[in-house]
């Protein structure tokens, strides 16, 4: 057979335009982008490069964790336990290093170790018993939430841990996880840095990598990419032990910015982080979804928070108005992606 | 000359369950081994214990003359056992191409860079397609979006390229057309050409009958006959494989069937009266 091969009839060729219409994350940018013009217009300060740092900071606390668990939903899991785990991370980290009156970073090893057990639990858990991740992390997620407060009371007497800021190894590890950075005048938090990087990450392990195709392949149909030999059970353990080690990342944010922990905080959190994914493009059935997507999710969450901030509206509202965003913008993700779907 | 695969008495329960009892089979290389029977008969049970999802309980597997318990499919694909599910075959969110190489991703690189070559993953699918007669208009659209025979002859080609000496096939014609039937039986008769052992898991003795070699024929879990081509004819298949005496018995029962004396809560004779 030569190798030349006549063009096929039946393909049609697709614009760029188009092309770039069958994203999983065009619709999120289309969202981020209303919501963006929407504060400018009815929030003066909106446009201020300090408003927007902040504005970047907030996307950023919810875009770290957004990351590894929209992975998780691409590989057709939940997790519930992420929030607390979170507070988890930033208790155990604390609390070991006060109480052994270790250097911090010793602390901070634990929890990495720690967070990381949990994440292993809860993938353990799941493929062993082959309950629904809903029900496994949501028994973390309660276990956690008692574990934190229980240990903490039992510890340090109140719900709160006692203040590391003067502890040894406490201002390099704060430089690690909570320092600021000011480039072009523009004050900007460090975490910025660690959510941009997990996300270039997790892009290139998803498209490009081998765990990327059986991330798809364990949420896009779990028996088949067995019988073609993927380890699926494998895949799906090292994805929330991948929600783990950013929760450990976010829960040392939190030491770090604040020196001490309050048990009961992070409890919700969960729910704005699969929001940020679903809104970037994640199908909740799982097999189909992006990593800058749950970026631009997280974008959108911080527009929104920050956003009612700068336009003086009564913060009761916050709530509702976030609601409504994210209905909105997933409404419109939706929307767009059927249109792009429908034409080709 | 040593079979690529030899069950001899294969037995399988599932608790208090016969699902599979004393089951023999022989698979050659350039050969068609069919396998017929009704639904219920055990064609599933017997290629969950070829592909490694079962393992068998008594008799014995034996892969190229050596006695084997496989443990997973991994271990299947390894030894040269690809199987092709009817239903979960492929992914279908993903692209073809991605498909294609599924758990066998080429790579190149090293250390932290060490990525998926995908290039020649698009150029091997294009091109291994192309070879089989596939004409794919865009390796990049999801496999969901192929038809049924277009799927089932994605997962041949990609059992054949990477090195499969034993195919094994699970209803591969059924839920398709006339034509695409056809042309997913030209792809199994291509894969026996090469040189493959293959197993044709199906219901339809016609399809059978065009390219099998060897047919066993399960029933209710046991085995019902086994013959070679030249030892039976498609009418005998056909007869033995719907059931043969009883479908005599059914089509007895049928035209002696006595007039119900009751239909739908009322009297037969009645119903007239109204």
């Amino acid at each position: 057979m030569s190798t030349a091969v006549p063009a096929d009839e039946r393909l049609l060729t697709r614009s760029y335009l188009r092309r770039v219409l069958g994203r999983p994350e065009l619709g999120a940018v289309v969202g981020a982008a209303a919501v963006f013009v929407f504060f400018s217009f009815v929030a003066d300060s909106f446009l201020q490069a300090s408003s927007l740092s902040t504005v970047l900071y907030a996307s950023s606390t919810i875009g770290i964790m957004a990351v590894p668990v929209a992975l998780l939903m691409i590989g057709g899991e939940f997790d519930l336990s992420t929030g607390v785990m979170v507070t988890t991370s930033a208790l155990v980290s604390s609390m070991f290093s006060y109480q052994m009156t270790a250097n911090v970073w010793v602390g901070v090893g634990v929890s990495l170790l720690a967070t990381l057990a949990i994440g292993f639990f809860n993938g353990f858990m799941l493929t062993r018993t082959k309950l629904p991740s809903f029900i496994i992390t949501l028994g973390t997620f309660l276990m956690l939430t008692g574990l934190n407060l229980g240990f903490t009371k039992l510890i340090s007497g109140t719900v709160s841990t006692k203040t590391i800021g003067d502890m040894e190894g406490f201002e390099s590890a704060r430089a690690l996880f909570a320092s600021h950075l000011t480039i072009g005048g523009v004050d900007l938090q460090v975490t910025i840095l660690w959510w941009l990087g997990l996300v270039a990450l997790a892009t290139w392990v998803l498209l490009r990598t081998r765990v990327g195709n059986w991330i798809f392949a364990v949420g896009g149909g779990a028996d088949a990419a067995r019988a073609v030999g993927v380890p699926v059970n494998k895949t799906k353990i090292g994805l929330y032990m991948a929600v783990a080690f950013c929760a450990w990342i976010s829960g040392q944010h939190l030491l770090m910015s604040y020196d001490v922990v309050q048990s009961g905080e992070g409890v919700g959190n969960e729910f704005l982080y699969i929001i940020a994914a679903v809104i970037g493009g994640c199908l909740m059935t799982g097999g189909y979804g992006s990593a800058i997507g749950s970026a631009v999710g997280a974008f959108i969450f911080g527009m929104t928070s920050k956003g009612i901030v700068y336009a003086q509206w009564d913060p009761d509202w916050f709530k509702f108005f976030l609601g409504a965003m994210l209905l909105l913008a997933t409404l419109l993700n939706a929307w767009v992606r059927k249109r792009a779907e429908a034409t080709k | 000359m040593t079979a690529l695969v030899k069950l001899t008495d294969v037995s399988k329960f599932y608790g208090n369950i016969r699902a599979l009892e004393g089951v023999s089979l022989e698979v050659h290389p350039g050969e068609i081994t069919c396998v017929l029977g009704d639904n219920g008969a055990g064609k599933s049970t017997l290629i969950k214990i070829i592909a490694g999802l079962h393992q068998h309980d008594a008799g014995s597997f034996e892969i190229e003359g050596e006695e084997t318990r496989l443990s997973s499919p991994r271990e299947a694909l390894d030894r040269g056992i690809a199987t092709v599910y009817q239903d979960l075959a492929v992914v279908p969110l993903m692209p073809v191409w991605r498909n294609f190489f599924l758990g066998s991703e080429p790579t190149k690189g090293t250390g932290p860079f060490k990525r998926l070559d995908v290039e020649a993953m698009r150029e091997t699918t294009r091109a291994e397609l192309l070879r089989m007669g596939i004409d794919l208009r865009d390796v990049d659209q999801p496999i969901g979006t192929l038809s049924g025979g277009e799927r089932q002859c994605v997962a041949i080609a990609r059992a054949v390229y990477f090195g499969a000496k034993v195919l094994v096939l699970d209803e591969p014609t059924a839920a398709l057309g006339v034509k695409q039937s056809g042309v997913v039986l030209k792809y199994v008769a291509a894969a026996r050409d090469a040189g493959l052992g293959v197993v044709l898991i199906t219901h339809n003795p016609h399809h059978a009958y065009l390219v099998g070699d060897r047919f066993v024929l399960l029933k209710r879990g046991s085995m019902a006959g086994s013959h070679t081509k030249s030892q039976i004819a498609l009418d005998e298949l056909t007869r033995q494989m719907a059931g043969g005496s009883e479908l005599d018995q059914l089509s007895h029962e049928l035209e002696r069937a006595p007039v119900p004396d009751v239909i739908g809560g009322k009297p037969v004779d009645s119903a007239g009266d109204a």
